[in-house]
């Protein structure tokens, strides 16, 4: 169900023929993931390789009042036990602050706890032995004595003068507080006909990568290198923490970054026991290996959305949004994880709020506050659900309150596709969106009044099923307002070299990362269409600080607006200076060559005038042949950041289609629909799935997944037996369309595809829960709808 | 932990004597002492499916199962599916399909996945979804993978996808 229209005339030297865009072609390199022969951190084995195993912290706040390791240090294989203390001695701490966020503070975070600990899974000790078995067997031995102390658990309560503050230097345990106010909103909350109030509650939920983390860290002293090979979304930002905590210069580290298994955001951050793991390495001098299991990977992986928020929309008879409010609450922890922070969330959802819509009165307030669990931060789609579940939760609630159809709200106050370029109220500047062609798309898609039709024949008998519609926005491609204008050293550009080998083949070095998105594929496409070759001509090599350009990785959906666009600039350079020798080889001019399926031919007629395997024998082994002063330069590379605006962002509309169990509080979803306007598309496929697979992790956050901690701060969950995930049994099938409208800050005119299936799907199921439990005159606004919470709202339980 | 024991086994029609401890589970067993790296490792308690081998015939998480028990018996891993050509369309499919993302769930995915198509020459959809439903990816969302396996199945049954 997938349409593509794309505007030829915004695609100069993508539209040639042969192109690769817009077209539908299998990812390079498949083949070895299918054959099981990738190469993940996991699978790394190298000489003198010793592996680490965490002692973790069972309890969620204690001193450490001693460890004794004399036990576990006698048993065979055992080459060290680690205390933070000792391992103090090779890594400095930090602090998980960026200076654009105005007021957020942290406390220093120690690679292994140092005194004492403050959050269930927090390492007190590393135990390093010649295998993991070995490590784990020691682990047993080793003994360490706490004093418990209290734990602050409750983020509602985690301001209240009566609560211990869990770093006392800090004074409180508010990490960050962000207060915005635009327009006139208490006079548009008085001139409003009805005035709805609402408070949401958002799961702490996490990313559950099926790679757990994964680093081999291998310190070379004869070479004073350390060589870090980590399943890592941002290898020149983990080259530059190394270096800066373990006293290096950034020269010293390589980064190298093969097959991950699934990254999410959970691993776009450096984690302590990573840090750790580093600093171990160059402590034995030997290679260290961690790879997190899964209990580990619960309790230490970013959590992320655990938010409660408050929200109020003030609207006319006639369907006009007057305004918008809200109050977000959110716990992140102990600390603010390091180097991105974790006050970009609650920042994104006081940014987004709001922002499909006209209204231009809107006030937030946002407060982000320490606590005794696991540390939240970025995960796929930041803030996203939370600001699209609260603003679009809020226009079905005044629809419902005045008697107006959804889809007929939202028509009503969508920002009108002619009225780009504009701004949000709270100023998030807009190029160009789309929300009515998406809306009239969906509508179509789903034939909205004969599922209308059919769902009032089967509330006759007695069958619950409901409609929830989402227009969401999406920030993608971030320019340096993201972290770099903070003090991060976190890349906002990329870089492409390419270059024409010796017998024609293309070899293309990117700074963007693959964790399954289609980066390679994305890469070959345009290199291949740009210059003229097939993509089967086309390497691309990504993941290696010590051979591709600097750049910033593949997150915040960026991949393929900035690393796309500069392997577009680069290949147009390359392919100038290939035209530039052919000319001199062929008695022409440039400009009446062409280049076309892996030859220089007339650019008039496409007749052949001489392969570029050819023309890369006489540049390479034959040079003597051609003019004086004539030196070929058959390698370009090319950088690009977006500069015009701050984020390109994209929108789109999500459409849930699901019946509720109303004895059992099972939901079942039939059916999902997504419009997305994500810019040039390159590749539909690549975009269809990143959609699909980003829907599926918003539904297990609508539905399922959940950490659940007591009062005492344990995650009593952290298994995925207890913890669930989407699996394909209960998943629906996902209908994708799109509305293009390209970027035209760049010549690709990509946007970010990633993150809007997540950002939308918690909304649209909400909604049609609501929608199908209207009878019941029950209202929710808490996720995962387990069955326990939509009982519980029917006052069955 | 008691002492190391003996066993001797084909794991890829090749085979293979050991000496290892009994607590050692079939997919350590697998990736550490034979690296045979294709088989992977999850969650290490018998949920997500990464694992999954055959044994004898017969699909099994190789977390759950030790490598002891297979003494004597037949295992047959992702490296051996690929070099036989038994999946060979099943692994088109999928990559026509995208029908993996990362790939970290792919080779379990692909062998419970023919192992369907074994004992069930026409599935449908809901099938499908049903047996896949202990093998779980965090990227595709399914519905790829739900199609690459239904191309598939319509394909050896002599029917176009």
């Amino acid at each position: 169900m997938t349409s593509v229209s794309i505007n030829p005339d915004t695609l100069s030297v993508l539209d040639r023929p042969n192109s690769y865009i817009g077209k539908t072609v299998p990812r390079p390199n498949l083949e070895r993931l299918l054959q099981g022969r990738g190469l993940y951190v996991s699978d790394l084995e190298l000489p003198r390789m010793a592996h680490v195993v965490f002692l973790r912290s069972p309890h969620a706040h204690a001193k450490i009042l001693g460890i004794d390791a004399t036990a576990a240090r006698r048993l065979p294989g055992v080459i060290a036990v680690v205390s933070g203390q000792e391992l103090a001695a090779v890594i400095t701490p930090w602090v998980g602050v960026l200076s654009h966020l105005k007021g957020l503070k942290s406390a220093p975070q120690n690679a292994i706890a140092i005194d004492r600990v403050c959050w269930q899974g927090e390492a007190v000790a590393a135990i390093v032995a010649s295998s993991r078995a070995a490590a784990e067997d020691a682990a047993e031995q080793v003994s360490v004595e706490y004093q418990e102390l209290d734990a602050v658990t409750d983020m509602s309560t985690a301001l209240d003068p009566a609560t211990p503050v869990i770093h006392a230097a800090l004074g409180d345990n508010l990490a960050f507080e962000r207060n915005h106010d635009a327009g006139q909103v208490d006079h548009a909350f008085a001139d409003s006909d009805e005035v709805i109030d609402a408070d949401f509650i958002f799961g702490r939920h996490t990313g559950v990568t099926l790679e757990p983390r994964a680093v081999v860290a291998d310190w070379n002293a004869a070479e004073a290198r350390l060589t870090i090979y980590q399943g890592t979304q941002a290898p020149h930002m983990v080259q530059n923490i190394a270096a800066l905590h373990l006293g290096l210069r950034e020269a010293q580290v390589r980064v190298v970054c093969k097959d991950v298994g699934g990254s999410f955001g959970i691993k776009v951050h450096i984690y302590a026991d990573e840090m750790a793991t580093y600093a171990l390495s160059k402590l034995l001098r030997r290679p260290v290996k961690f790879v997190a299991d899964r209990v580990e990977s619960f309790n230490t992986d970013i959590h992320a959305r655990d938010h409660r928020c408050k929200g109020r929309i003030g609207v006319k008879r006639d369907g006009t949004i007057m305004a918008f409010e809200i109050d977000d609450l959110t716990g992140i922890g102990p600390y603010s994880m390091y180097p991105r922070t974790s006050a970009i969330e609650a920042n994104q959802v006081v940014n987004l709020v709001g922002g499909p819509y006209l209204t231009k009165n809107y006030r937030a307030r946002a407060r982000v506050v320490f606590q005794n669990k696991n540390v939240m931060c970025q995960y796929r789609a930041v803030g996203h659900p939370i600001a699209c579940s609260v603003t679009e939760g809020l226009v079905d609630l005044a629809a419902m309150k005045i008697g107006m159809d959804p889809v007929e709200i939202r028509r009503r106050n969508l920002i009108a596709d002619d009225a780009y370029p504009c701004a949000s109220p709270s100023g998030l500047r807009f190029e160009q969106l789309s929300h009515h062609a998406s809306l009239d798309k969906l509508m179509k898609m789903m034939d909205y009044d004969a599922l209308r039709a059919e769902q009032a024949a089967l509330r006759k008998q007695n069958i619950h099923r409901g409609i929830g519609i989402a227009s969401f926005i999406e920030v993608t491609n971030p320019s340096a307002a993201f972290y770099g204008v903070g003090g991060a050293r976190i890349s906002s550009q990329d870089g492409v070299a390419v270059r024409l080998d010796a017998q024609g083949s293309v070899i293309c070095h990117t700074s963007i990362t693959e964790q399954g998105q289609g980066s390679e594929s994305l890469t070959a496409q345009i290199v291949g269409s740009v210059l003229g070759v097939s993509m089967d001509r086309v390497r691309v090599i990504l993941g290696d600080t010590d051979n591709t350009p600097y750049g910033g990785g593949t997150w915040a959906s960026r991949g393929a607006g900035i690393g796309g666009e500069a392997a577009l600039q680069a290949t147009k350079i390359l392919r100038k200076n290939i035209l530039d020798v052919a000319a001199v080889i062929l008695q022409s001019t440039p400009a009446e060559l062409d280049i076309a399926n892996n030859s220089v031919v007339n650019a008039g007629d496409g007749a052949p005038r001489i392969e570029l395997n050819e023309l890369a024998r006489i540049v390479y082994f034959r040079p003597d042949t051609l003019p004086p002063g004539v030196q070929p330069e058959l390698m370009a590379t090319r950088h690009f950041v977006p500069r015009e605006y701050p984020f390109a962002f994209t929108n789109g509309v999500q459409a849930s289609w699901l019946e509720v169990d109303t004895d059992t509080g099972f939901v079942r979803l039939l059916k999902h629909w997504v419009v997305e306007d994500c810019g040039t598309i390159i590749n539909p496929q690549l975009v269809d799935e990143q959609i699909r697979g980003g829907v599926v992790q918003g539904l297990g956050a609508a539905l399922l997944e959940k950490c659940i901690y007591d009062e005492r701060g344990q995650l009593t969950n952290a298994n995925m037996a207890d913890y669930l995930v989407p699996m394909s049994g209960e998943m629906p099938d996902i209908d994708v369309g799109h509305v293009v409208s390209p970027a035209r800050e760049s010549e690709l005119g990509a946007k970010g595809a990633g993150e809007a299936g997540t950002a939308g799907a918690a909304a649209a199921v909400t909604n049609a829960v609501n929608d199908a439990l209207k009878p019941f005159g029950t209202i929710i606004t808490e996720i995962p709808l387990t069955p326990q919470v939509i009982l519980t709202a029917l006052r069955r339980i | 932990m008691t002492a190391a024991v003996s066993i001797s086994l084909e794991v890829n029609g090749e085979r293979v004597e050991a000496h290892i401890l009994p607590r050692l589970n079939l997919a350590d067993f697998l990736r550490e002492h034979l690296h045979l790296t294709g088989t992977h490792v999850g969650c290490e308690h018998g949920v997500c499916g990464a694992c999954t081998v055959r044994v004898n015939g017969e699909i099994v998480r190789s977390c759950l199962m030790l490598a002891v028990q297979t003494h004597g018996g037949s295992v047959e891993t992702i490296e051996g599916l690929s070099d036989s050509g038994e999946i060979a369309d099943l692994q088109a499919a999928f990559r026509d399909r995208n029908a993996l993302q990362c790939g970290y769930c792919t080779p379990g995915m692909l062998i419970a996945a023919q192992d369907l198509l074994q004992h069930n020459r026409e599935p449908d959809r809901e099938e499908i979804r049903a047996h896949l439903s202990g093998n779980y990816c965090r990227c595709t969302g399914y519905q790829a993978i739900i199609d690459a396996v239904e191309n598939t199945a319509r394909a050896r049954i002599g029917r176009a996808p």
